[in-house]
Formats: C-alpha cells, sequence, structure tokens
C-alpha cells in the first residue's frame, strides 16, 4: 500500500527532532544528487543539514555499507567516542545493520535505526533501456508510484512502476525493518510475497554443463574492480582475502581462474550473512547477473539451517553455531 | 555487453581423459582421528591408492574454504577433507561447526558446475584404518571419471 503522508516530511521532522534533543551526533539518509533519477546517500552532522533529506524510491543505495567504518577506526584521537548514529533504513538495509551489530561492527546502543517502509526502488539500468537512448532531465515519482520522466526533447514519459523495480524488490520479503527504533510513516506489512527461489531452482535444474557454461561468461565479464565488494555491507574486512599476502590467495589479474576465485570465495563469504539487498548487482559495472549465485548462498543457508539474514538481533549466525542433527547427507561413506 | 575471452569456451574433460592418467588428489586430515586413521591404514598393510597428498591439520574446523578453491586451481584432481566422527571431534564441536560450512562449500561448487566428485568430505576415525582405504579409493575412483581437472586451474 502507497503511503498517504508524505514520508520525506516526517523523515526530516524525526531527524530534526533526534538532533534538538541530541540524542544523535550523525545521521545517514539520502539527498537528492545533481542528476534526475541519481539520488545519493548524504551525511548530515547538524540540524541545519536536515532539510535536505529525502525518501522515495530513488533512494538505492544500502547505506548499512558506511556503518563499520565509523565504529572500527584504528587512528582513534584522544577523546573519541564512538559516535551516536541515525541510520535511514529499508528493509534489507535495516537487515544489513542488525546484521553488523551481530557481528559486532557496531555498538547496539549507538544505533538508531529509522525504519522507512520501502515498496521497491528503481532500477536505473531498466529506466535506461525503457528511454532507449534518449536523455532524462528531471525525474519525479508520482502518487501511483510509476516514475515520470521529462526528456530532453521536451517530452515526458512515464515508466511503470512493475518495469522499473529491481528484480531483488519486486518479491522483496521485507519491505519493512524487521528491526528499528523508530518507524517512518505506516507499516507496509504485506509479507505475502514470500520470495520464492524461483529463479535457483531452475538453475539447479540445468544439468553441469549449461551451469558451468553460465558461470564462466559472467565472469568472463569481471574486472575485478571490487565495486561488488565494495558495496556489500557484509563485507568491512580491512584486509580482503583478495589482498591478502600472506597467504597470497589471489594474483592480480583479471584472467577467468582469478576471477573465479575471487567470487567463489566473497559470495561464500556471504553465507548467512546476505539479505539479497542488490548493492552488488547495482555496483556492477559490467552488468554481471551476480544475484542468481549470491541467492544461491541465501537459499542453502535458509533450508539447510532455517536461518535468515538480519531477521533478529539474538539468533546466533549460522556459521557460528550447529546443531547434532544437521544434514551430512553429502558426507562420503565407503 | 560480453567481453571475448578465449577460455569461455566449455572443455569437456570426459573426452580428453589421456591414457595411463592418474589423478592427484590431497586430502586434509585432521590431527586426532583421520591421521591416525590413515596412520594406521599404513601399519596395518592396507592397501590404499598412492595418489593422495597428505596435509595435517589440527582438526576438520580448520578447513578454509580457500585451501579448497586454492588446491583445485593449482591443478589437483581432487580434494578429500576428512575429520573425526559427530561427537567425537578432540576440540568437541569444531566438525560440527565444519559442517555446516562443508554442507553448502560442496552445494556451492556443485551449483556452478564443479564436478561434486571432486571436493568430498568425510568422518574417520583413528581405529578405522580399512574405512579411510576404503574412502579414498572411492575418491579416486570417482575423480577418475571425471578426469583432469580443468574447470579452475591456471596455466602458467
Ligand atoms: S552480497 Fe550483494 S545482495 Fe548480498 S548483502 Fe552483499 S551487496 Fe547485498
Ligand atoms: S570478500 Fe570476504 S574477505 Fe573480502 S571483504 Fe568480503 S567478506 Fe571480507
Ligand atoms: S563489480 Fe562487477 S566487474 Fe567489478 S569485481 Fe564485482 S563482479 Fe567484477
Ligand atoms: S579434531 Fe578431528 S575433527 Fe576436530
Amino acid at each position: 500500500m502507497r503511503q498517504k503522508t508524505n514520508l520525506s516530511d516526517e523523515l526530516k521532522w524525526v531527524a530534526r527532532k533526534l538532533f534538538e534533543e541530541n540524542r544523535i551526533d550523525l545521521l545517514i539518509g539520502y539527498e537528492k544528487g545533481t542528476l534526475p533519477l541519481h539520488n545519493r546517500p548524504c551525511f548530515v552532522s547538524s540540524v541545519e543539514g536536515v532539510d535536505k533529506l529525502v525518501w522515495d524510491s530513488l533512494c538505492a543505495n544500502n547505506l548499512a555499507t558506511y556503518l563499520p567504518r565509523l565504529f572500527t577506526r584504528t587512528h582513534r584521537p584522544k577523546g573519541w567516542k564512538p559516535p551516536r548514529v541515525a541510520i535511514v533504513a529499508k528493509g534489507c538495509d535495516a537487515r544489513s545493520v542488525v546484521g553488523l551489530i551481530k557481528e559486532k561492527q557496531a555498538p547496539r546502543e549507538n544505533i538508531v535505526i529509522l525504519g522507512v517502509p520501502c515498496d521497491g526502488v528503481v532500477d536505473l539500468r531498466k529506466i535506461e533501456d525503457a528511454l532507449d537512448g534518449a536523455c532524462p532531465v528531471s525525474a519525479k515519482v508520482a502518487e501511483d508510484g510509476s516514475i515520470m520522466l521529462q526528456l530532453d526533447s521536451g517530452k515526458s514519459v512515464q515508466v511503470s512502476r512493475e518495469k522499473a523495480l529491481f528484480d531483488a524488490c519486486s518479491d522483496c520479503p521485507y519491505p519493512d525493518a524487521p528491526v528499528f527504533d523508530i518507524r517512518i510513516g505506516r507499516e507496509i506489512g504485506d509479507k505475502s510475497a514470500r520470495r520464492p527461489f524461483k529463479d535457483v531452482e531452475e538453475f539447479e535444474a540445468k544439468s553441469p554443463e549449461p551451469r558451468w557454461k553460465y558461470f564462466l561468461e559472467e565472469m568472463s565479464k569481471c574486472i575485478r574492480c571490487y565495486a561488488c565488494r565494495q558495496a556489500c555491507p557484509n563485507c568491512y574486512c580491512p584486509t580482503c582475502f583478495a589482498e591478502q599476502t600472506q597467504p597470497k590467495w589471489l594474483g592480480v589479474g583479471a584472467d577467468l581462474p582469478e576471477v573465479m576465485y575471487f567470487h567463489l570465495g566473497r559470495i561464500f563469504h556471504q553465507a548467512g550473512r546476505c539479505v539479497d539487498c542488490g548493492a552488488c548487482v547495482r555496483a556492477c559495472p559490467m552488468g554481471i547477473d551476480l544475484r542468481i549465485f549470491t541467492r544461491k548462498m541465501v537459499k542453502d543457508v535458509q533450508e539447510l539451517f532455517g536461518y535468515e539474514a538480519g531477521i533478529s538481533l539474538d539468533e546466533p549466525p549460522p556459521l557460528c553455531t550447529f546443531k547434532m542433527e544437521d544434514d551430512e547427507s553429502f558426507i562420503t561413506e565407503p | 555487453m560480453k567481453t571475448e575471452n578465449p577460455k569461455s569456451e566449455i572443455r569437456n574433460p570426459q573426452s580428453e581423459i589421456p591414457e595411463q592418467w592418474q589423478p592427484k588428489i590431497l586430502a586434509f586430515l585432521c590431527n586426532w582421528c583421520s591421521y591416525a586413521g590413515a596412520d594406521l591404514a599404513g601399519v596395518s598393510r592396507i592397501q590404499y591408492p598412492t595418489n593422495v597428498r597428505v596435509i595435517r591439520v589440527p582438526c576438520s574446523g580448520r578447513i578454509n574454504p580457500l585451501f579448497i578453491f586454492s588446491a583445485l586451481r593449482q591443478g589437483i584432481d581432487g580434494v578429500l577433507v576428512s575429520g573425526c566422527h559427530p561427537g567425537d571431534c578432540h576440540y568437541i564441536s569444531g566438525n560440527l561447526v565444519a559442517r555446516r560450512k562443508f554442507a553448502l562449500l560442496k552445494n556451492w561448487l556443485e551449483y556452478v558446475g564443479i564436478e561434486p566428485e571432486r571436493v568430498q568430505f568425510s568422518w574417520v576415525s583413528a581405529a578405522e584404518g580399512g574405512r579411510f582405504a576404503e574412502i579414498l579409493q572411492k575418491v579416486v575412483d570417482g575423480v577418475k571419471q571425471v578426469g583432469p581437472i580443468q574447470k579452475l586451474t591456471k596455466d602458467i
């Protein structure tokens, strides 16, 4: 259901209040970018900056990515205290924040999660396709959620919501933050469209060679820019295995075996942590289909251990624990 | 967008298995059970395939999936990871925590199209020399069927 009240205004009001009551030092949210369709992350550190905040379906970035570096600084000037941070969080962002809290990358007591209801964010690539090369000069989200674009030719175009959303958003099971401190707007609440893993199941059903071929094809586009890693909230390691030198797991080239190694490793590192936010897919400049692979991890963790990332603060991460009756049908017997 | 890559054509290992080819198998054996099991197989004069290179690890919980990716990239044809039976780990729960990791890893490699025969996991106790030999034979037979590793290897 679409919200009646203006969420941006409500967000500004809450943000102003938080600063005025001195409950936070920093707020991470979104502001209008310089290009149409591009809302960008912004950092607000006093009440003066509050007015630039916006919230609509052009706010795609997963803001949780910025959290760990605020708390895990190695250089701590005298008198440094961990900041108190409010973060604007869609369902997926909030789940990432929960994950980071559980992994001790952010102290719970310093975080104020501002849960915003999200009925999906817009995929710029889909809009580009719909415009077929035309250049938009301004963009607006209409009442019904469709995207109204003014083109440089003077024409205006409307792209329907269904055609504009990210794949990850159109079947999102958690449009509201499952854990939050302050809710902005009203809960969407509709979890009827629980994300089925149809795409993964179809991929699994193929025989090994087409699966390998697809993996190879996607991987051969990769230029190893690491944008996927940088955008992922779970990839906060000070030294990633891809850059470690003791031991040196990987060479620096972009040849296929190295690229495949990187992605096999990175995606495996997302086991039990990936919230299917799509940040890695959005960040990839080569348009690689990473999602079919990251979602395999999500599905397996759910099926094997009954665990969904970022839903509760109490459940231990699945790979730090075990059950005596865990599946071991894969074990080789003589 | 698509970049041409000379390596991206599919190779069919089945048709290329050279005669007389012997696979290279890497076995990660935990110090307290499986390594002792392999040792027992030796002192009991039980025959087992000589294709295996053993790396002794303190516990199957020590296995980092990157070890396995590294082995495959460097041309190891098959990997066996073996630890104590569930409940018998010297460190109480090392193998139980590892078991979750292994389950995911096994599925993950199979998902991207790596033959499941190449990476296998087992439990072997210090008293099971015979079992160790049988499992190893099974791994070697499996890997022989799928042929030399080519999918992840880096030709230097
Ligand atoms: S792997 Fe991709 S989809 Fe998963 S949490 Fe990281 S950025 Fe989001
Ligand atoms: S790929 Fe793995 S090691 Fe690298 S930053 Fe991500 S989680 Fe850390
Ligand atoms: S963002 Fe895309 S091109 Fe860059 S390393 Fe990740 S998958 Fe490769
Ligand atoms: S000591 Fe053998 S598996 Fe842990």
